[in-house]
Parts: C-alpha cells; structure tokens; sequence
C-alpha cells in the first residue's frame, strides 16, 4: 500500500544519527504555525467571518484526524463518518432547543448522542468488519444515507431539511461581558472585545486541543501499532494473536466517538443544525478530501489538509469567478468555471493527487527527509 | 430439512415467501398484484443497474464507487434523445414511439459503453490491486461526474415523456397493470436471459466465469484477461447507462440526485445478493423491488428504513450474501 512509506521514518530514523528528518521538521513546523494561529486567532483576524473559518477549521481538525484513525492507520474505509458527526451534533442540537439553554442540556444531550455513535459504531463493526474493506465501505455508505433521510425525513425531532436554531448559554452569548471595565462595558484586549463569542471560541478550541492531543496519543500508543500492523499486513498480525476484528471494531467505535463530540462541539459553535451542514455527503467528501490531501497515517496531515482546503474554497472560487468572467463568450467552458462548480475541480485535483502523490503533503514531506538520512 | 429446502431452491424461495406474507398482510388480491409487478419492475431496472457493478467486481476485483455516474448519465441521455425526438414521441404512430424508444434506450448505452471503456483505461487500469485508492479514485471520478451533468443539464428537474404506445395501463380480470412496467420487467428478464446464456453457453462466458473464479490461473493459461476486463466493464457501465434510461421513463422526471439515489439501492442489493454473481444480483433486486413496495403500502412510515432493515437481516443471516460467487 502507497501510505505504507509514511510509517517507516520513525525506524530509518533511528538508525542513523539521531535527528529528526528535515522534512518532518518541516511538517511540524507547519503545524506548529497553524497551532498558534488557531490559538490566537480572535485577535489575529478579528472579523467575524475569519471567526466562522478558524472555528471550522477547529472542529474539521478532530473530525479529519479521527477519520485518519480509521482510513489511514487502520485501512478501513467508511463512509459513515458524518453520520457519527451529525449524530453528536443532533444530539446536542435536540437536547439544547427542548430544554432551554444550558450547560446541563449540553451534557445530557452530548452524551446521548455520543453514546448513539458508539452504539451504532459497535453494531455496523460487528456485522460488517469481518469482511472485505470493500463490503464495509458498501455497508457504511448504505447506513450513512439511511441516516440522512430519516434526519429530513423525521421533521418533528429533526427540523427536517431546515435543520434547527436555538440558543446556546448565555455564557457563550456575544452580549455577555466575560470581563468587564471599571464602567461596566465589555473590556477589550488588543481592541478585541472580550464576550461570550471569545469564551465559545476559545471553549471550541480548547476541547478540540484536547481531542487531538487524545488522538496523538492513541497513535502513539501500542494500539496505534497494532492497528499499522493489520493495516500492512493482516493475516500477520491475526498469526501473531492479535485479534483483528475486536482492535478493528474498537477503533472504528473510538473514531466514532470523536467523531461525535466534533459534532457537538459544531453544533454548540454554530447555533444551527441542519443537514447541509452536519449529515450531508458532501461533507463527506470534504473529509475524504481533507485527510487525502494532508496525508493519510499521518495525525499531522490532518491538521495541514483541513486548512488547505478551508484556504481553497475561498479562493478557488474566487479565482473561478474570474475565470468564467474571462472566457464569458465561448460555449460550455463558462459553465465548467462556475464558482458552482468548484467540487468539479476538487474532483480533477483529487483524482491526480491519488494517482502521484498518495502520501499527501504531509506523507510527502515526511518520507522526503527520511530518505537522505 | 434443509436438503428438501434447498433442492426446491434454497434462497431462491425468498421471494416467494415474501410474497406469500405480503399476501396474507394485504388481504386485497388486486392490490396485492398491482404491488407485486411495481415490485417485479422496479427489481428488474434496479437488477440492470446492479448485474453490471457485481460482475467487474466479481472478475477484477474493483469496485467501481462511480458506478452510479453511469445510471445518471444513461437517465439524462435517455431524456434529451425523447425530447429531441419528441414529435415521434407523442405521435399516435406506434412504429414511431417505439423507434423513438429503442433510440434513447439505445443512445444511453452506447454512451454507457463508451463511457465505461474511458472510465477503465483512464481511471481504474492505473489502481488495479489496491483496494484503497480504488475507493478514493473511483470516489473522485464520481464527484466529477455529477459535476458534469449538472454543468451540462443543470440542477433543474427535466421532465422524461413517456412514447405513447407505453402510456396507461391494461386491465386484467379488476386489476389494472402499467404497460410501462411490464415492459421494464420483460426488457429486466431479456438482459437476464441473455447475460445468462453468455456467461454459460459461449466461450467468452466460461473465460469470464473462470477469471471470477481464478483469475491468475486464466492469465496462466495465456488468455488475455485485459481485454476481458475491458469488456465487461464496458458491458457493466452500458447495463448501468440503460437502467437509468429506464428509470428515467418510469419516474418521468429527473434530477441529477438520480444517481446517488439509485447507488444506494444498487449497494444494497450487491450486498444482499452477494457480490459477483448475476443471479444474486437479480435475487437481491427482486426483493429489494418487492419490499419496498410492500413496506411503501403497508407501513409507509417504515419505507425508507426498510431496504436498510432487509439488508441487515440478510447480513445477520449470510455474511457474504445470499449467493456470492466469490468469498474473501
């Protein structure tokens, strides 16, 4: 498998001298820039809409790298992801316009839906993981839609198609004054005022810290390499007494778990939950995107793919506008440039970068300065 | 028992007893039988679709995410040749209707055809034997498939006339039945019977039977099996291209959704049926067609969950299907 050359920097490395590879310095640092960022981005880029993508781009991360769990290290390929996702995130969404704004809403409803994820998690890995990679990515696929329509379907709980509002509390309410001046208003830090919107952000952020930081650790730990050692090679590590099906159930019920809590973490941030923007299958694509772009078996490449792509819709369809703009006269070529068609060139991107580049940027990267030793 | 079970047909039974059931729940004999040849219909232009994709994966070993392109395409190509054609179409001229049928029938798969046969030299041939970036290849290709029809026909739903020969119902005894659906089962049974017959009684056939069954051994032996395959994905995607053209007639109207829609239900009976097999693949459409029809009348609530429900049972039951060709 083409990832496979990702994994063994750590071994070459340690033959050598030891230092750390250029290239996996350089991914590092990357992360690192992204991190700190992240960190400080309400002051960094105050507008509201810079808010929205960095909050986005929070929450991607952990779902991306939980993804990663499961289509990088462990080779399993699912395509129910935003269903985990959209679980948690309805979960929460149901609990907070049924019981008012509150933290123990959040909690009760979180949970549940976390607790859902991992239910249906256990249930499709038991059935289903004993067999062919192929099979299972068939039966995540079928359960992930099943999903989607009873969301729009079930509009009394759901919202149906229009998804649903409702208020989070009030200590994550932009009118709350978080830290007040001598004549009572909201103070300001570096300009920033410091209310409710930064206390939420800075809540998305922590947590998502956390799950990543979670995931790192997994990884690292010896059930990350039995999970590489079924992704190489299978019968092998079933031969040495691993039991495969019970580590490959438990990794896709602990990705789903995370997933889960992306979801609410989406959920709390945006106030609003609807299909389009926790359940559909585009989002789908956008992990499958994210995760080949950044580099599959590699945390890291989910931290760099996510932002790639968040940094490439915006501009994309800018540079598409002008592009349709330009070529205005000729047939057909207008419409392939249509800011509408920006997924058909993500398409194109995403098939080259399977053929040339199946590491992504951060496998890429990574094997580069192993390789010089 | 079950030698006594199996020698009268053994999982080919299910449908029969699904039937049965359906019949003591329904209680209504013309109701009943309206529903079971929307039923039977409906799994013969969902078989079209299915045979196709469980056949490559059943001799390469590919599974084809894209696959669905290729309903979506045949529906839309199949609509814009009606509506060009759409004087012969409405004509009262039997002759017309049907010639304006078989074209738009036959235009789709021919385009299936030919799209197939750039899909496996472009897309598929460089991934050969890695199952994971098949999925991501195929994956992509599907994103960019939509992308075109919606570039091309739009996002706006396009009416689908109907040749008027096809149009309305005849009436058995008290039971009306749609020309439209016989007609889909019949042209369902003809594809069967025909890939039957290819696969059993011609050379071409026992090369594909034995490559499903070995493919190593069948290269060995100094066969082209890169020929093979590109013929039969070309065969599978122009199945796939003429039930969607089918489809298309039998719902009237289109949207680009056309293809996910149907993937899933496509998925669903490859599962059930047992991938790389054409008689599972019409055992899983048949009652795939027949439950959601049944469920649609009895518990309509239910009916969306329902081939979901079927699925899982089955998979409870027989891990690989009801009659996979091919295991591990």
């Amino acid at each position: 498998m083409a990832v496979a050359s990702t994994t063994d920097t750590p071994v070459s490395a340690a033959t050598g001298p030891r230092r750390v590879p250029v290239g996996r310095l350089a991914v590092y640092a990357v992360v690192a820039i992204i991190g700190f960022c992240l960190a400080f981005a309400p002051f960094l880029f105050p507008d509201v809409r810079a808010q929205e993508v960095a909050a986005r781009i929070c929450v991607f991360i952990v779902l991306v790298a939980s993804y990663d769990l499961l289509i990088g290290y462990t080779g399993i390929v699912s395509f129910a992801h935003t269903m985990f996702f959209g679980l948690g995130a309805y979960g929460t969404a149901i609990a907070l316009k049924s019981m008012g704004p509150g933290f123990d809403a959040i909690l009760l409803g979180g949970s549940a839906g976390v607790l859902a994820a991992f239910v249906l998690a256990v249930l499709i890995g038991l059935l289903s993981l004993r067999v062919k990679a192929i099979f299972f990515a068939m039966v995540t696929l079928a359960a992930a839609s099943v999903m989607m329509v009873l969301a729009s379907q079930l509009s009394d709980f759901t919202g149906g198609e229009d998804g649903m509002t409702y208020q989070v509390p009030r200590l994550f309410s932009p009118a709350f004054k978080l830290v007040e001046d001598a004549d009572g208003k909201v103070a300001r830090l570096f300009g920033v005022p410091l209310n409710g919107k930064i206390a939420l952000y800075y809540a998305v952020f922590l947590s998502s810290f956390l799950l990543f930081a979670a995931m790192l650790r997994i990884v690292a730990s010896p059930l990350g390499s039995v999970l590489m050692a079924i992704r190489e090679n299978e019968m092998r590590a079933e031969a040495i007494g691993y039991r495969v099906v019970a580590y490959r159930t438990a990794i896709f019920c602990i990705a789903a778990v995370i997933a889960a809590l992306a979801g609410v973490l989406r959920a709390v941030w945006l106030k609003y939950v609807g299909p389009d923007v926790v359940l559909s299958f585009a989002i789908m694509i956008d992990i499958l995107l994210m995760v080949v772009i950044g580099g599959m078996g590699t945390i890291y490449g989910a931290v760099i793919g996510v932002v790639v792509m968040s940094l490439a819709q915006f501009y994309l369809k800018d540079l598409m506008e002008a592009g349709a703009e330009a070529t205005a006269a000729l047939p057909l070529i207008p419409h392939l440039l249509e800011p509408d068609r920006w997924l058909l060139w993500l398409g194109v991107l995403f098939i080259l970068l399977v053929y040339f580049f199946p590491a992504g940027i951060a496998g890429t990267l990574m094997a580069k300065g192993g390789k010089k030793r | 028992m079950s030698t006594a079970l199996e020698r009268l047909g053994g999982v080919y039974l299910l449908p029969v007893l699904l039937a049965a059931l359906a019949f003591v729940a329904i209680g209504s004999a013309s109701t009943w039988t309206t529903l079971t040849v929307a039923g039977l219909a409906m799994g013969m232009m969902i078989f079209l679709m299915a045979s196709g994709l469980s056949l490559i994966f059943g001799l390469m070993d590919v599974l084809n995410f894209g696959h669905s392109a290729f309903v979506s395409f045949g529906a839309f190509v199949a609509a814009s040749v009606l509506a060009a054609l759409s004087s012969w179409v409405s004509g009262g001229s039997a002759l017309l209707n049907i010639v304006a049928l078989l074209a738009a029938i036959g235009a789709a798969t021919a385009f299936g055809a030919a799209g197939g046969w750039f899909f496996e030299r472009v897309i598929v041939k460089p991934v050969y034997r890695d199952h994971l970036r098949q999925i991501l290849i195929t994956m992509g290709a599907l994103i960019v498939a939509e992308q075109l029809i919606l570039a091309v026909w739009g996002g706006a739903p396009i009416a689908v006339p109907r040749p008027a020969v096809l149009t309305g119902s005849i009436v058995i005894g008290d039971v009306p039945i749609e020309i439209y659906r016989i007609f889909a089962f019949l042209l369902g049974l003809a594809v069967y019977v025909a890939m039957y017959m290819i696969l059993n009684n011609t050379r071409v056939g026992l090369l594909i039977r034995a490559g499903v069954e070995n493919r190593e051994m069948v290269e060995a032996l100094g066969f082209r099996i890169d020929r093979l395959f590109i013929a039969v994905f070309m065969a599978g995607s122009a199945l796939a291209a003429m039930g969607g053209a089918m489809w298309a007639g039998y719902q009237g109207l289109i949207t680009p959704a056309i293809g996910p829609e149907m993937m899933i239900l496509v998925f669903i009976v490859v599962i059930i049926g047992g991938l790389g097999s054409i008689q599972g693949s019409l055992l899983g459409a048949i009652l795939v067609g027949l439950v959601a029809n049944y469920v649609a009348f009895l518990a309509p609530k239910l009916s969306l969950a329902s081939n979901m429900l079927l699925m899982m049972a089955i998979l409870l039951w027989r891990p690989w299907g009801l009659k996979p060709a091919v295991r591990g």
